[in-house]
């Protein structure tokens, strides 16, 4: 995570978004993972999908765990907080934080040996509080920053960078994030920058935990022949179950997709989404349709990627504790203390 | 014959956790305290919800003295199974009554105390009719046959009930049949009152009776804390229980119902520390409280927040360790892992209240610390403390009081700068300023865990490195200057003798001083009430020849930590320890001090 400025390139041609910003107002410093790493395409589509929705970046907090993925906070919104905490506990910092600060938009970044292993607590305990936030795992199998132990996520019979045959069964953070009553759960590959921006673009405006899985695959420890998360196996076996577009307030619906084929469903800011049904039959809202769909699919070792649950309609952390619409931070002094009166009549009854 | 022993007794209840007797010693408690005489009422509670034996243990002391005492003036025996054991800690001259609905003639005799015999449950099965009634009504009677014995004001009890039960009076009517079945049986089979008695000495009205945990709950209300994360843990669990109580009661929009406060019960401690950490960041008061296991649990953030400087706030209710320990005793355990919490080389303020009242002011003094210095700082209290009712001075809230919030620069602030740097130490205190996210993207900063220069970037740099961790030395400095000073009582003669003690040892040495100075040896006594040590602290140990420290553990782990950090010579200070789970007495601290000075211990 050394600190390199980023070179400031503007490109004639380039354009602002709805708050004047460009683009690169919302990228941060430059990258220090290995070169060709899925990590940094999504950080790249994290920029994107920021500066299309016109978020002020000072309304942002980007907060991760540890781990290759955990670095990535440092490389997009610059003009955001950034928080990267320890091992595994980025997401009660981000509860904490927005029990704090409701208005901030929150974006979570872990790996799946953050989330899964050390942190498989705290991601379950997140997505059942529905704290409003979007969830990126950026899953690659394998503990880098170590060199190339097995994590939580890789499949049983995969193979390491070493020789040996993984023994475990995966663990597999949408399957869990929707058992868990989850609102928002979504899969994608770092290699497909569209779907990936609209999914993030999605998971952003979500009212509620949106977990977004992002098979990121690591060139140095997880890229081989026998693995299941490399580029080539993951390309193999990528299988979109659903195409969503994603429709800001005021837009308009503009593909034409036949009765019956697409499911709308309006976010609380005005925002829409289209789920367009690639497999016959999928409906991102049927929670144990969906839950069948995925483990089969599973069996046959595919990568289903798409927004592939959503319940838009579940309370969020707030609304279930009925906290004040304005944030705990900024509540004033006088509404928070009942005063010296207040006190010596409670007392009356310590008598 | 027994001595008459006017307002100086203890009064002990032995009864079966679960049955329902805690309404009945509150009523005797609060009878006392009404009658103006000082009390204090400590639950002697098993790990257990139901079943095992349980006790209450009401000192009442014209004198004032609000700790433990090792006597047993009169002893309540209403659990079978702890009979024998109860029959034997009665002290000589005192007087055990127990439910002689079975007669127990032969096992209930000890020569050199009274045993008298009150048909409980015979009296209630005859008088009222509902199952779970008669068992609750057993517990009222003894409290009638005791206020005969003890010349209770019968007039009080009748207010209290009145006060307790206004909205159900016929709850009022039942139980003060069941006082006068227990009073009038005693007043026609014994000569009441007994020898030891109370008497009317006033009102109290300056006073109230309260536990350290509805104090601190409380504190934190009054202190503008919006965000609390826990996990439940024994004995800390009522100290939420306390600022649920206190928001519900004084923070909810009467319309709307919208709640000005935000209570999260984590999955577990870690989870706690980092709900506390992201609340704070964002500029809420946030706080936990737990015990001893929590804070093992919460060290990693706890580090975090040191290097990182992001206020929070612990109260640790300290409990006996190691380990699980035993959950529902006392002890003083904590200090040193509170003090250095946390792998690295780390520091913590403590603050060391040491009754109630202490605990509602340090809870507000806490937060305007750690916002201050931005960093976690540490209420140190213990069960005895949190969960025992004491009666102290009647709290005060200063209506111009405003938080310290530290250095917070707004958005207009962060305009007004050419740049701004997390950790760059403008005013030479180590403490640079903050700002808080959602305001400003000029202010934008990155917290990390990792090496961090004074700009706040990424860094393997030795020499930046260094620099930021002895500014934060620098810091602990302002922290020396800003934390509550110690009390110092003088003894009445020049001594060279000292006492150091903190918390809840507190009332057992101000009673050992004055039953010190009655054998002529005379000690001046300092309480310490938060670390880092000042200089007075520094001061008063060079100015005794002995310094005899006193406290709850078996490591004399204050004793170390004045060691440690006021560079003393360890041979001046004597440690005096209690640590087997009970809240220590006085007489600890006189046998403590009279066996290394050589006196004989005539206690």
């Amino acid at each position: 995570m050394t600190f390199i400025a980023k070179p400031r390139i503007d490109l004639p041609g380039h354009r602002t978004n709805d708050i004047g910003l460009y683009r690169r107002d919302y990228e941060g410093v430059l990258s220090t993972l290995c070169a060709g790493c899925g990590h940094d395409s999504i950080t790249a589509a994290i920029v994107q999908a920021f500066w299309e929705l016109s978020i002020p970046p000072e309304k942002v907090v980007k907060l991760s765990g540890i781990g290759c993925s955990s670095k990535t906070p440092a490389y997009f919104l610059s003009g955001a907080h950034g928080f990267n905490s320890v091992h595994g506990r980025m997401p009660s910092v981000a509860t904490g934080a927005m029990a704090g600060n409701r208005d901030l938009v929150c974006i979570g970044v872990s790996g799946d040996g953050d989330s899964l292993s050390i942190g498989f607590g705290q991601f379950g305990h997140a997505v059942r509080r529905n704290v409003n936030m979007l969830y990126i795992i950026e899953n690659n199998g394998v503990y880098g920053l170590t060199k190339g132990q097995f994590s939580a996520s890789a499949d049983k019979g995969s193979r390491s960078k070493k020789g040996s045959i993984n023994q475990w069964k995966n663990i597999d953070s949408v399957q869990t994030a929707i058992s868990m009553g989850g609102s928002f759960a979504a899969r994608s590959f770092s290699g497909d920058r569209e779907q990936l921006v609209t999914l993030i673009k999605a998971g952003i405006k979500h009212p509620g935990c949106a977990i977004l899985d992002v098979v990121s695959p690591c060139v140095t420890f997880n890229n081989h022949l026998g693995s299941t998360k490399s580029y080539t196996y993951t390309r193999d076996h990528y299988h979109p179950a659903a195409h969503t577009d994603f429709i800001p307030p005021a837009g308009e619906i503009r593909a034409t997709y036949a009765e019956g084929e697409s499911i709308v469903v309006e976010l609380h800011d005005g925002s829409k989404l289209l789920l367009k049904k690639a497999d016959s039959g999928y409906d991102a809202t049927n929670r144990s349709g969906v839950l069948r769909y995925l483990e089969q699919q599973r069996a046959r070792g595919e990568v289903v990627t798409g927004l592939l649950f959503i319940n838009a309609e579940l309370p969020d952390m707030h609304r279930i504790y009925g906290t004040s619409a304005t944030p705990m931070k900024d509540l004033e002094f006088d509404q928070l203390n009942p005063g010296s009166e207040a006190l010596a009549k409670l007392q009356g009854r310590m008598r | 014959m027994t001595d008459k022993r006017v307002n100086d007794f203890v009064l002990k209840i032995g009864t079966v956790n679960g049955t329902g007797s805690a309404s009945a010693n509150t009523l005797l408690l609060k009878a006392l305290f009404r009658m103006g005489i000082p009390v204090t009422g400590k639950n002697l509670f098993p790990s257990n919800i139901q079943g095992l034996p349980t006790w209450y243990e009401i000192r009442a002391n014209h004198q004032g003295y609000m700790s433990r005492s090792l006597r047993v003036d009169v002893m309540v025996a209403m659990n079978a199974q702890t009979y024998q054991r109860d029959l034997e800690e009665v002290s000589p001259g005192g007087f055990l009554i127990y439910d002689s609905t079975w007669p127990r003639e032969r096992q209930m005799n000890r020569d050199a105390i009274t045993v008298l015999g009150v048909p409980l449950a015979k009296l209630c099965n005859e008088n009222f009719s509902d199952a779970r009634i008669r068992i609750l009504m057993k517990n009222i009677a003894y409290v009638g046959a005791l206020a005969a014995l003890l010349n209770i004001d019968t007039r009080v009890l009748r207010t209290l009930l009145e006060e307790a039960f206004a909205n159900k009076p016929k709850l009022v009517e039942s139980n003060l049949k069941a006082i006068n079945l227990g009073f009038n049986y005693a007043i026609e089979n014994f000569t009441c009152p007994l020898p030891v008695r109370a008497e009317t000495m006033g009102d109290n009205k300056d006073y109230v009776l309260m536990d350290g945990n509805a104090a601190a709950g409380l504190g934190c209300v009054y202190a503008g804390a919006t965000v609390g994360a826990w996990y439940p843990i024994t004995p800390s669990t009522s100290l939420m229980d306390s600022f649920d109580f206190y928001c519900d009661m004084f923070r909810k929009n009467a319309e709307s119902g919208e709640k000005n406060y935000c209570i999260v019960q984590a999955e577990d401690e870690l989870a706690a520390a980092g709900m506390v950490l992201g609340a704070n960041w964002t500029g809420a008061r946030a706080f936990t409280p737990t015990s001893g296991p929590g804070i093992s649990l919460m060290s990693e953030l706890i580090g975090f927040a040191y290097y990182t400087e992001i206020p929070a706030v612990f109260f640790n209710v300290q409990r006996v360790g190691p380990s699980t320990g035993m959950p529902t005793r006392t002890q003083q355990c904590d200090i040193m892992l509170c003090a250095y919490a946390s792998h690295g080389d780390t520091m913590h303020p403590l603050l060391l209240p040491a009754n109630p009242k202490e605990c509602f002011e340090m809870a507000v003094t806490s937060f305007d610390l750690a916002d201050r210095l931005q960093t976690p700082v540490f209420v140190l209290s213990d069960l005895d403390i949190g969960m025992n009712d004491w009666m102290i001075p009647e709290l005060k809230w200063d209506d111009n009081y405003r938080p310290d919030r530290g250095k917070v620069l707004s958005s207009d602030d962060v305009e007004k700068l050419e740049k701004f740097y997390r950790y760059l130490d403008v005013d030479g205190d180590g403490i640079a300023a903050r700002t808080l996210p959602g305001e400003n993207a000029k202010g934008a900063y990155f917290v990390r865990g990792s090496g961090h220069n004074k700009h706040g970037f990424y860094t393997e740099s030795s020499s930046e490195y260094k620099e930021l961790v002895d500014r934060l030395l620098i810091k602990w400095k302002t922290a020396r200057t800003l934390v509550p000073k110690p009390v110092v009582k003088r003894a009445q003669e020049k001594t060279s003798i000292g006492i150091i003690a903190y918390g809840s040892s507190d009332g057992a040495v101000l009673e050992a001083l004055d039953n010190l100075a009655a054998r002529g040896i005379h000690a001046d006594y300092m309480r310490v009430r938060a670390f880092p040590f000042d200089d007075d602290v520094t001061g008063f140990v060079e100015d005794h020849e002995t310094v005899f420290v006193v406290e709850q553990n078996r490591d004399a782990q204050l004793r170390t930590l004045l060691i440690l950090e006021t560079n003393t010579d360890a041979r001046k200070l004597v440690p005096v320890l209690h640590y087997n789970g009970m809240p220590i007495p006085s007489e600890c601290v006189v046998k403590g001090l009279c066996e290394h000075l050589c006196v004989e211990d005539l206690a």
